[in-house]
This record gives structure tokens, sequence and C-alpha cells, in this order.
């Protein structure tokens, strides 16, 4: 079934038609939606139904805003303080969430992938579940127990529910990648006197630094993605991440749909930017998390 | 671990009944380590994911208002059962679920069964399909919104062109959810093609080479040896579809200005909007938990092989 050759030229062109649908279809709506934010108002009500680079960007910039190379839209999201607000917020909750999974996880994976105990398959079995734990099972019992702890409308109340959603995958992700890396290392390190606590430390984690730094960024994404818990745990756009305001945009910005792009586009372009620079790993890693499952 | 450990160790093994095996477990050095290492992963899912079950199935039987607490038996659940809105939820997210999972397994196997070949630029595609999955499920809501809107939307204008819509495409709750669908689909089909996918490059191809000397069709290379071998493969890809389709809330919340009803919207909005009926949202709450396990519990039984074998 594999290999290069087609069984004939119908094969070959039905072949490519396939791929070219599956490329044009998933990256038309980003491509859709970039351009969107960048078109000015009266190029978007002249031609509704481009899909093509818009004219815009041919225009003198000189003539155009005061900052002649950043589109209108961009402007008018960054100019209002919530965003950025929320943007930082963002930026706080996933980062401490992944520092959380990766301080906590790394040790679980390493013993998981290369210690033979009792618990592990049941614990490997009960980390998978929370992968498929419906979120909203437990924002009532949270709520109630984060308003007796006084930490509702704070970054701990979405830190502390995202680190055990992220989790999964960061133990999954870990264990993958530590079981790539060949055992003799450690070994010698254990033969000269290493304890599993140093060989973990001095071997395992800077020999599957890369590895360590994907998962990492997948996290990150998955925290930077997370909306429930900080749609339910957060009131006030102080502490609320991007996810949770960006959706009130459509009522702020009604018919400003270049701003609600723009923000869009500001949201999940330096994912799409990181996922495409990590690709292979991600994919692997991905793949192999769920495969090994 | 060193060869004398090894041959310590089974002798041990020999003599051991099941308490020093058990003992075994703590007083090697390195399965106790091994223990003291899980210990924080086991603490967070106890603390923010078992207690908090635990402690909403025992809130469910409770009446909370601000300053009262009382037992009040099933109320909570007989109030849910009779709510109509909780039954609208409860429709909209099997639908939702249904026709979003048929069609991502169909098209990710599909699109995973043509890939399944050398061919340049494979390495290109899986990053292009790997990019709808990073997006956060509200923003790619929010440019499926922007591309259904009635004035400036792709969809809408080409609907338009078409004479299949005037006027509104996501004017009812009906075209909402399969506004919500398609951009479901949109969004996962690629992650199914690329699991499934690589559930398939694990097939050796001497299996298809010695059933074609046999004189198997393709039909019966597919039935007979891709679909069984594939079905570790298909089980972690449906049950993590269903179940997260299972869960929806962002893309309903979006997509429809809260107005499309979920059992996740259901209980949030009881939980944060009227916090007078807590103790309701929160009975939904622990049926959403039981509905879940019930799903996976069925997958598993029907779907599962040793798919635990790592």
């Amino acid at each position: 079934m594999r290999g290069k050759g087609f069984k004939s030229p119908l094969h070959a062109v039905g072949f490519y038609v396939v791929v070219a649908a599956f490329v044009i279809i998933t990256l038309f709506p980003l491509w859709w939606v970039l351009r969107l934010s960048v078109v000015d108002a009266e190029e978007l009500a002249a031609s509704p139904g481009a899909v093509g680079i818009p004219e815009v960007l041919f225009d003198d910039p000189k003539s155009k805003t005061d900052n002649p190379w950043l589109p209108l839209s961009y402007e008018t999201i960054f100019a209002d303080p919530n965003f950025k607000r929320g943007l930082t917020n963002s930026v706080i909750i996933a980062g401490f969430t992944t520092l959380f999974c990766l301080a906590i996880g790394s040790l679980a994976a390493y013993a998981l992938a290369r210690i033979e105990f009792f618990a592990r398959r049941p614990v490997l079995s009960l980390v998978l579940a929370i992968s498929f734990f419906p979120a909203v099972a437990i924002i009532a019992p949270l709520f109630l127990q984060f308003q007796g702890l006084g930490i509702i409308n704070t970054y701990w109340a979405v830190i502390i529910p995202d680190v055990l959603i992220a989790l999964p995958l960061t133990v999954y992700l870990l264990v993958a990648y530590f079981r790539e890396l060949p055992k003799d290392l450690e070994e010698a390190a254990k033969v000269d006197g290493a304890s599993t606590w140093q060989a973990f430390w001095r071997i395992t984690i800077p020999l599957s630094l890369p590895g360590v730094v994907t998962t990492g960024l997948l996290t990150f994404i998955f925290a930077w993605n997370e909306f429930l818990f900080a749609n339910t745990f957060t009131l006030d756009p102080t502490v609320q991440p991007a996810t949770v305001l960006i959706p009130q945009f459509a009522t702020i910005y009604t018919t400003d749909y270049g701003a609600q792009a723009a923000a869009a586009i500001v949201l999940t372009l330096p994912l799409v930017i990181l996922v495409l620079l990590f690709q292979k790993k991600i994919v692997s890693g991905l793949t192999a998390g769920a495969t090994t499952g | 671990m060193s060869v004398a450990a090894e041959a310590g160790r089974a002798q041990t093994t020999e003599r051991a009944g099941p308490w020093s095996r058990v003992t075994r477990e703590f007083t090697d050095p390195e399965k106790r380590t091994a223990y003291i290492m899980i210990l924080p992963v086991l603490l967070v899912i106890l603390l923010i994911a078992a207690w908090p079950i635990v402690y909403a199935v025992y809130l469910s039987f409770l009446r909370i208002l601000p300053t009262v607490r009382e037992f009040v038996g099933v109320d909570n659940y007989s109030a849910l059962f009779t709510d109509h809105t909780f039954y609208q939820g409860l429709l909209n997210t099997t639908l939702f679920t249904v026709v979003s999972v048929v069609l991502e397994f169909a098209l990710g196997l599909g699109i995973a069964l043509v890939l399944n070949r050398g061919f340049v630029g494979q390495g290109a595609l899986r990053a292009i399909a790997i990019v709808p999955w990073a997006f956060p499920t509200v923003v790619s809501g929010i440019m499926w919104r922007l591309m259904y809107q009635d004035q400036i939307g792709i969809f809408s204008y080409w609907a338009e062109q078409l004479g299949i819509i005037s006027g509104p495409v996501l004017a009812s709750e009906g075209s909402i959810l399969v506004g919500a669908i398609l951009s479901d689909v949109w969004k996962t089909t690629p992650f199914v093609a690329l699991l499934l996918l690589a559930g398939l490059q694990v097939i050796p191809a001497d299996v298809y080479e010695a059933s074609r000397v046999d004189g198997a069709t393709p039909w019966q290379q597919f039935t007979r040896i891709t679909l069984p071998l594939l079905k570790p493969a298909i089980l972690v890809a449906l049950l993590f579809r269903t179940l997260d389709a299972w869960r929806v809330y962002d893309l309903f919340w979006v997509m429809s200005d809260r107005q499309l009803e979920s059992l996740s919207t259901y209980v949030f909005k009881f939980v944060r909007i009227s916090q007078v009926n807590l103790s309701v949202g929160n009975a939904a709450a622990v049926f959403v938990f039981l509905s879940s396990l019930l799903i996976a519990f069925l997958f598993i039984r029907f779907l599962g092989t040793r798919a635990q074998e790592a």
C-alpha cells in the first residue's frame, strides 16, 4: 500500500486533488481572517467575496494612519487596555501552569518511563483518564471551595485547575521522550554510585532537553487555550486571560469586524508559528502519547 | 540496574509471599523513589479531580443557598429532569457529538488512508494538519462566526451567490448548531487523521504483500487487515473526540452569543450566573460526569483490545 509509484495517472491525479483540497480547506479560514484584519472598510464593502491579496497592501503606506506599517484594526485593539491586560494575564496563567506541570510531571514521567513498580500501570491509566475528564463536572465544588479560600478572581483560581487538565499531556509526552533515551548512561551513572534522583537530574533531564522544551511549549498552548475555568473563576479584566476577553469583543466592536479579526489573529498567530517551528517533534509526541496510551 | 541487583531481586521473588511483595515495593530504594516521584501528580489528581467529584456528588443532595445548606434528597435531580432547558442542552449536545464525531472520523480515516504513502511534502502536510489544533476553540469560533456573518462573511456571500440561503446564516438555533459542527469538523478532522495515520504506519507492509499473494481484493484488505489492526488507534481517536465533543462549551458560547444550550453551558449558567440554582447546576454536572463515564465504558467494552499494551 505504501511506496512511491501510483497505479495509474488517474490515481496520481486523485491523490494530489485530495492533498490540495485538504491543504486549502485547512488553511482557508486562517487566510480569510488574516485578510479581514488587514483590509480597510471601503475595500471590504466594495468586494465582499474577495479572497485574494488585499489591494490596500499595495497602497502607499505613507497615505495611511499614524503608524503606516500597522493596519488600523491592529491599532484599534492594541489601543484597548483590556486587550493588552488580557494578553499579559494569559502569559502569566499559561506560564505558571506550564512551570508547575513540568516540575511535577517530569518527576512522575521519569518514574513511569524508567522504573518497574507495581503502581506504574494504574497510575498511567489514571493520568489518561484525567484527559477524558469533563472539566465542567468540578466547577461547582471548586467554585465553593475557591470562594471559601478567597481566591476567586485571582490567577490561582485558574492556574490550579489548569494544572490538573494540562498534566496528562505533559506526562504522556515526557514519558514518550524519556523512553526514547538509551538507558546505558543512567545505568553507568548508577554503577558509579549515583542515586535515581541524580540520574534523573544530571543525565535524563539534560539529554532530553529538546523533548522537555517541546512538552513545555505544548503545555503552554494547552493552558493558553483554556476557557471554561478562566470564564468561571475570573470576574473582571484585571485577571481575565485573553480567551475570556475576546468573545466580548463581538459586543464591544460590534461592526468593527476588522478589530475582531485582528484580535483573533494576535491570539493565534504566535501559536501557529511555534507549532510550525516545532512541528516534527509535536506530531510525533502527540501521536506517540495517544498510541502508547 | 546492575546484574547483581537483578539476581538478588530474582532470589527474593522466589521466596516472596504476597506480603513481602508489598513490602518490597517500599523497601527497594528504586521503587520507593518511584513512589515519591509520582506523589505530587497523585496529590494534584486527588485534590483537584477526585475530591471535587466526591464533593459534587455529596452537594447534589443538598440545597445550597448563601446562608443555608440542607439535605433535600433527590430534589435537585427531579428539578433537573423536569427542566425543559436541560433537555434542550442534552439534545443539542447529543446531536453535536454524534454528527461531528461521525464526520470527523469518516473524513479523518479517508485522509489518513490517502496520505499513507511516501510522497514529497509529507512533513509539510503534517505541519499544516496540526495548525487548527493549536487554535483556541473560542478563537476558531470567532473566526467562523465572522465567516458566517451576513454582511461581510465569506460563507454567507457564497450561500447567497449560490442561492442557498438569503439573509443571515446563523439565524436559528438549528443553523447555529450546523455552523458549530462545521467549525468543529474543520478544527479536529486533521488531528483525527494524524492519529489514524500514526496507527496505519505501524502496520507492517508485508502483511498486505502476503494477502495480495493470496488473492485478497483491496476491499478485503481494508476490512480484514487495516480495520482490525487499526483498532487501538480508532479507539483512542473516537474516545478522545466523543468525550471532547460531549463537554462542548466554548464553541456554543461564542457562536451563539450564549444562546445555544449544551450540557456544559447549562451547568455553567447555574453555577456562575444564578447562584440560587447552584444545586441544580451541580446535579447536572454530576450527570455530565456519569454520562462521560458511561460513554468511555461503552467504547472500551466494544472497541477495546489490549490497547494498554505500551
